[in-house]
């Protein structure tokens, strides 16, 4: 072993002891609340269509890039509240923030909405850090972070036109919507508290469905800590025609080059049967960073891209 | 050649409007279901500016190949210098304006790290410091107010710098080709 990786994996070893400690944390929740953990392929026929998010193609199957489809076919036979912790892998997504194998939690919960999930996610947050004698202050990068419940909500619109300006839910443009986001909207938000972002503009609704009385917003949910994007939640789609209409639109913009995906069949004929649900993807590396006041991706992960 | 943004890394080499620059730092931001953000941090390898620009998902840059040569040194023409590389025998010319004034540092035979991009010479890295003799030591002048213990000789590849009045002719001078100035005397004669 050179020294170097010697000298690096002793740096990092209490973040990878703590991180142990916060994956049988979560594990403790999520069976309290009655939750089956599941586990689902990584090596998969199709991934869900999303325009900029880039499956590793092997041999003409894919690697897992969410564990969503297959989670919601589990839903779809009647399995009731389910997670699971895996790994997801995305070609391209490299730097402070993200190594292209990376590590999800994703859970959905029946009968709940974005909402719901909203609040799952705030209480699983303070009982993970409760686990690990942090109680509902964390420090984080020099900024003491209040996670307290409650925590703040905006909306999309809300943030938008106090930090950018504009109303991308009333304005269709995606390309300015990615960088002001990132620019304007997430540098405005609070540096002590976590930020709650709600209802996207229909075109960025992914899998989520139309808010019912304001179809031009998605009931989906981003959870920011720190400037850190902890997890994204949606109130489920489950209009099959409605979901094969995105995923074709989807299909169409991304085109039949190198990344061409097929239609997934499986999960879209499964939809018939899923049941109104919540769900939520969490970014376990980003977690485990917050509660570790971990700078980098690189100090949380033993063997980042590089280094594998 | 033509590449996608996500395969520029550190030390990736791009030609942007004809001018080539040097990665030195990508900075990648994505909002999880959006475009990926590339802010690029690179240096421009004729003149040593900075530059930094944002790219996003899909777009494609220039690559291009720079490489660095060790190179000798031969002659002077009209307007432009001759050196050779060292390892293939080649000679390049150099345009005069390229070098500019550290070209009064140029002696035959000295070692140079040329940069090349498709063959052609694109810049020219003298050494920090060279070696040069004394071949016409004046008199304190009276233009050179500066100090008494000040003067001007003229160095043998036609430079002028200002140096202590203890140094003399067929003196070899150690020179910062940075700065243009002395920085001590290697051999006394």
């Amino acid at each position: 072993m050179s020294r170097a990786e010697t000298s690096r994996l002793k740096q990092i070893k209490a973040n990878l002891e703590r991180r142990a400690l916060i994956l049988d944390s979560i594990r403790a929740f999520f069976k309290s609340e009655g939750f089956l953990e599941v586990e689902t392929p990584l090596l998969l026929p199709h991934v869900a269509p999303e325009q900029f998010i880039t499956p590793f193609a092997v041999n003409g199957w894919f690697l897992s890039t969410s564990p969503e489809m297959h989670m919601k076919r589990l839903l779809a036979a009647g399995y009731g509240n389910v997670f699971q912790i895996t790994h997801c892998f995305r070609k391209g997504e490299r730097g402070q923030l993200h190594n292209p194998e990376f590590t999800m939690l994703e859970w959905y919960r029946v009968d709940a909405d974005y909402l719901g999930i909203v609040e799952d996610t705030e209480r699983l947050v303070l009982a993970v850090a409760g686990d690990l004698g942090l109680g509902s202050t964390i420090r984080y990068q020099g900024q003491d972070i209040d996670l307290t419940r409650p925590w703040p909500r905006t909306t999309i619109s809300k943030a938008f036109r106090k930090s950018a300006g504009w109303d991308p839910a009333l304005q269709h443009d995606p390309e300015r919507f990615d960088l002001d986001l990132v620019d304007k909207v997430m540098p405005g938000f609070s540096a002590n508290r976590p930020t709650v972002l709600l209802d996207y503009p229909a075109a960025n609704a992914s899998m989520a469905r139309l808010k019912p009385g304001d179809r031009k917003v998605a009931e989906r949910a981003e959870v920011f800590i720190a400037g850190l994007e902890l997890a994204n939640a949606y109130s489920e789609l489950t209009d099959a025609a409605e979901l094969e209409k995105r995923f074709r639109e989807v299909l169409e913009k991304t085109g039949d080059g190198e990344g061409h995906r097929p239609m997934p069949r499986r999960f879209l004929k499964a939809m018939a049967d899923l049941p109104a649900c919540g769900g939520i993807a969490l970014g376990v590396d980003r977690l485990v960073m917050l509660l570790c006041n971990a700078a980098a991706i690189d100090e949380v992960v033993a063997f980042p891209r590089e280094l594998a | 050649m033509s590449i996608e943004i996500s395969e520029v890394s550190r030390n990736t080499k791009l030609l942007i409007d004809g001018v080539p620059f040097a990665v030195e730092d990508v900075n990648f931001v994505k909002p999880g279901k959006g475009r990926a953000i590339y802010r690029l941090k690179m240096r421009n390898l004729l003149d040593g500016n900075p530059r930094e620009t944002t790219y996003h998902s899909g777009e494609r840059v220039e690559e291009v190949h720079i490489a660095s040569h060790d190179m000798q040194y031969l002659y002077a023409e009209s307007d432009h210098y001759v050196f050779m590389d060292n390892e293939s025998y080649e000679q390049h010319s150099v345009s005069k304006d390229m070098i500019g004034s550290k070209a009064q540092f140029l002696k035959e035979g000295l070692m140079v790290t040329a940069l090349t991009m498709h063959d052609n010479v694109i810049g020219v890295d003298l050494p920090k410091f060279v070696e040069l003799a004394v071949v016409e030591s004046a008199m304190t002048t009276k233009t050179d107010t500066v100090t008494a213990q000040q003067k001007v000789v003229v160095l043998e590849t036609g430079a002028t710098v200002n140096v202590p009045t203890f140094v003399k002719e067929r003196d070899i001078l150690k020179i910062d080709t940075r700065t243009g100035t002395y920085v001590e005397r290697v051999t006394k004669k």
